[in-house]
């Protein structure tokens, strides 16, 4: 991101980000609770948790780069996260991938451009006696096919 | 009128809170009183939802269920299976870790205690370090996260580290495709696993645990939350667990989406809020762990066992399973299977029976091409193997592994190219970078299969030879176990491996 975001406040961040200080290991609960918050890891919280945890900034990214989960950007409105491993592979689940990445117009960790619905990469969901499967959000959705998953996307963008 | 609706992800995948809506909804509807009951899975996947009533012939099953066939079910015109422990995948089980999965509400203390809960904890508190330990060793129970490590070595070693501080550890980060065991547990028996890393703290005098939980998991996180709330509510945690004067307690770690934390040396460093790299070992973590003190890693399936090896003993356990192999294995099935779930029974069950007979073949009712078992890891297994019993070593002499005993199933429309090409290209994603041969030769991996895949005959022996680099090479199983997948589908499979056919065929 180019510019700071206005609607990111450091006193907002600090007050997430302090339940989790006297934990031991505070940065993956710290950088859950701000993802949770703002949905991706805004470059002013990695300044707040880098001068908080005595660490530099550098070793802060380094974290968060390591991680699928953490975003340095915002995502769509709902994240769609699409089982890719072999059970689901088993079952379709890659027709199913590319069938939905194709409707959307967007590859893997697209948005679509109604800034609706972020695709992403998942790999295995415990569920793969159910599958093709996916989690919506934190929904989890099993036994899906072309029709239901155009089902759900529509829902999604309505 | 008592009716159970699984809360397992599983379940609510496939529509389960939708049926529990329309049944409240319409029992409301007709003046019935419903005690409705959120239970974990009965593992039969296939058929959830799967709904029970309780009834003077035993809970009878039916499934799957819509929301649409809500009325039917209170009405008596909905068909029912039969009572839910006849039902033949269920009848045929050994249910030792999983006896209460799907029983009980797995948020209620009380059911817990009413079926067993909570004696082994007892029993254990009763015992010194050395004697919960040699429980342990004499079970010959051994490690269920994938590398079979006897449990009762590891906790002694940690039992006999000086430290000021211990740790357990559970390894919950599940990451292998076609697994879901850990999950269904934590969803539908959050207690026993708190009973076993209880006695785990007592064995080895460890006062904190924690457990790593993959992110993947919102549902098993919510639960096992709620569950160590009431856990410590009730002094089953805390300074003084049941009164014994002793202190354990413990809390959830969430994950962030990298499979290579649950290597255990990376979970370590994940938790301690570093990147997930892997430590070269030694030291083990049982001598110098989460931040650096002595540390049990066990992976969920093995902490959830100790409750049922201290309330039965170690002898009754060591009783079931095979060779070196003791005890009961919860097998998962999945893939494209006909009757796919969780059937925990003691090793030594030839693949085949699990596959076609227990598993009914193919979802798709084609013939079954190759199987993978325990994980991305895992060797691809034609049918030709399928007389392998179910064990450790028995896999290993057959140039595969049980891992986590996940089962993955492929009909014949399978190809072994594509899975090969997505085991090294799951390789280079996941590799946490540290050492050469998995980073880099895992990316090579992906190119030689697709100079394979345009025709070029001489890449095969390129690929070979790479696999025998990456399984000599590097630091843990993630880069070194990547070939046998790879090396087992071209093995076996070799007419799958060449110029891509024409679609029009
Ligand atoms: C790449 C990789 C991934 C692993 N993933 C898991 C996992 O998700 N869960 C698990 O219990 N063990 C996993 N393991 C095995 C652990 O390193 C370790 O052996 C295990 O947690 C020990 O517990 P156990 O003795 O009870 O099995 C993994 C190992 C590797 C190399
Ligand atoms: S084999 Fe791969 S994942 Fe394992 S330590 Fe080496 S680079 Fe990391
Ligand atoms: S492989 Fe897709 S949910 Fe497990």
């Amino acid at each position: 991101m180019q510019h700071p975001n206005p609607a990111i406040d450091l006193e907002d961040i600090g007050a997430l980000i302090a339940p989790h200080i006297e934990r031991e290991g505070p940065m993956l609960p710290m950088l859950h609770a701000v993802q949770a918050a703002y949905g991706f890891i805004p470059r002013e919280a990695v300044g707040v948790i880098a001068e908080t945890l005595n660490q530099t900034k550098a070793e802060v990214h380094g974290v968060i780069s390591f991680y699928q989960d953490f975003r340095d950007a915002p995502a769509g409105r709902h994240v769609v996260k699409i089982c890719r491993a072999e059970a689901c592979q088993a079952v379709g689940g890659s027709a199913l991938a590319d069938a939905t990445l194709g409707n959307l117009g967007v590859d893997w960790g697209g948005t679509s451009t109604d800034g609706k619905v972020t695709v992403e990469p998942v790999y295995c969901l415990g569920l793969c006696a159910c599958g093709p499967a996916a989690m919506v959000d934190e929904q989890v959705v099993g036994r899906l096919d072309e029709e239901r998953m155009t089902a759900l996307l529509r829902e999604l963008r309505t | 009128m008592k009716v159970y609706v699984p809360r397992d992800s599983a379940a609510k995948a496939v529509g389960a809170d939708a049926v529990a809506d329309a049944i409240l909804a319409e029992a409301a509807e007709r003046g019935i009183e419903i005690d409705l009951v959120r239970n974990g899975s009965r593992g039969m996947v296939w058929l959830e939802p799967l709904v029970e009533v309780e009834s003077e012939r035993g809970r009878l099953a039916y499934g799957p269920v819509t929301a649409d066939q809500a009325g039917g079910l209170l009405d008596g015109s909905l068909e029912s299976l039969g009572p839910v422990e006849h039902i033949p995948f269920f009848a045929r089980q050994t249910r030792l870790t999983f006896a209460r999965c799907g029983l009980t509400d797995p948020l209620s203390l009380a059911d817990y205690e009413a079926y067993g809960g909570l004696t082994g904890l007892r029993r254990a508190i009763a015992m010194t370090g050395e004697e919960i330990v040699q429980q342990v060793t004499e079970a010959g129970l051994r490690g269920r996260g994938g590398a079979g490590f006897p449990t009762g070595v590891k906790w002694k070693t940690v039992l006999e580290a000086h430290a000021d501080r211990k740790y357990v550890v559970c390894n919950a980060d599940e990451g292998d495709s076609g697994t879901f065991a850990d999950r269904m547990l934590m969803e539908g028996d959050p207690f026993t696993l708190i009973e076993g890393m209880a006695i785990a703290g007592l064995g080895v005098g460890a006062t904190q645990g924690y457990v790593y939980l993959r992110s993947e998991y919102p549902d098993a996180i919510a639960v096992m939350e709620e569950a160590i709330a009431i856990a410590r509510a009730n002094g089953l945690l805390g300074p003084d667990i049941l009164r014994s004067g002793r202190a354990f307690d413990m809390e959830v770690r969430v994950g962030a989406g990298a499979y290579v934390c649950g290597e255990e040396t990376s979970l370590l460093n994940s938790l301690e809020g570093k990147r997930g790299v892997v430590r070269t070992k030694p030291p083990l973590p049982a001598v110098e762990g989460l931040f650096g003190k002595p540390t049990i890693v066990n992976n969920v399936i093995s902490l959830a066992t100790i409750p049922v090896i201290f309330e039965k003993g170690a002898a009754h356990y060591a009783a079931f399973g095979l060779g070196r192999s003791k005890g009961t294995m919860p097998i998962q099935i999945a893939g494209n299977v006909k009757h796919g779930g969780l059937f925990e029974t003691a090793f030594g069950m030839p693949l085949g029976e699990l596959v076609n007979e227990v598993g009914g073949g193919t979802a798709s009712g084609r013939p079954v091409k190759a199987v993978q078992v325990g994980g991305p890891l895992g060797a691809y297994l034609p049918p030709e193997q399928f007389d392998t019993p179910f064990g450790y070593e028995e896999f290993d002499g057959q140039g595969g592994l049980i891992g986590h005993a996940g089962i993955v199933v492929f009909d014949d429309t399978a190809d072994m190219q594509v899975m090969a090409r997505f085991a090294m290209e799951f390789c280079a994603i996941e590799s946490c970078g540290k050492c050469t041969p998995c980073r880099i030769g895992a990316v090579r991996g992906v190119e030689t299969i697709d100079r394979i895949g345009q025709g070029d005959a001489s890449a095969i022996d390129l690929l070979s030879d790479l696999c025998e680099t990456m399984k000599d090479g590097s630091l843990c199983a993630l880069g070194g176990f990547i070939p046998y997948p790879v090396m087992s589908a071209l093995t076996h499979f070799p007419d799958d491996f060449g110029a891509r056919k024409e679609v029009a065929e």
